[in-house]
């Protein structure tokens, strides 16, 4: 059982895509590891070796920030746009896109499932 | 796409000249600025700036923390109090 950067351990994949299930790590970085590891990103995990998942583990941990420390520097990011009053630290505070776009429309993502407001009728809309 | 690092961050020329000015004398003064596209120089760490926001010119205090943002960032532009709350529909008539 592969199990990398605390609780990950995706099998019957590639390699290749199973290193993306980490957080923090995308295809992008997937390839840079395999490529400093040497190991063949077809090979399955679950045929990995004990040795190869040991020098997967080595440069994941010397050279990346994942999961739990990652997130961690994310959130103290957006704490600090907060702290110092930043107009897109308020956003994040109220949960609104932080980049400028529109939220007349859209912005679902950030805003979540609509809120139907009792009264408010716009004529146009099929 | 960000800025050349060649042309290193924009400030307005006169706020960096005043900055400096009072660095030199070691004054503090609010210093009045319409120029919320200027970075927060290390310089200015202290100084209170007041940017305007369209309307007036709202101090902020720079702290380091705030170095490296653009002053615009700390005063909002706009004044949001909420959606206006329609009066019910009374059955008159």
């Amino acid at each position: 059982m592969a199990r990398i950067a605390g609780v990950d351990l995706p099998r019957n994949k590639r390699l290749e895509i199973a290193l993306t299930y980490i957080y923090g790590i995308g295809l992008s970085r997937s390839h840079e590891i395999i490529l400093k590891t040497g190991i063949d990103p077809d090979k399955r995990v679950k045929d990995l070796t004990e040795e190869e998942i040991t020098r997967l583990r080595d440069v994941i941990e010397r050279n990346y920030r994942v999961e739990g420390d990652l997130r961690r520097e994310v959130q103290m990011n957006i704490k600090r746009l907060i702290d110092i009053g930043t107009y897109r630290g308020m956003r994040h505070k109220r949960n609104l896109p932080v980049r400028g776009q529109r939220t007349r429309t859209n912005a679902r993502t950030r805003r979540g499932p609509r809120k139907t407001v009792p009264g408010k009728k716009r004529a146009p809309r099929k | 796409m960000s800025r050349s690092l060649k042309k290193g961050p924009y400030i307005h020329p006169k706020l960096l000249k005043k900055i400096e000015e009072m660095n030199r004398r070691g004054e503090r003064r609010v210093i009045k600025t319409w120029s919320r596209a200027s970075v927060i120089f290390p310089q200015m760490v202290g100084h209170t700036i007041a940017v305007h926001d369209g309307r007036r010119h709202v101090p902020i205090y720079i702290t380091e923390q705030m170095v490296g943002h653009r002053l615009g960032e700390f005063v909002p532009t706009r004044t949001f109090r909420g959606h206006i709350v329609k009066e019910k529909k009374t059955g008159r008539r």
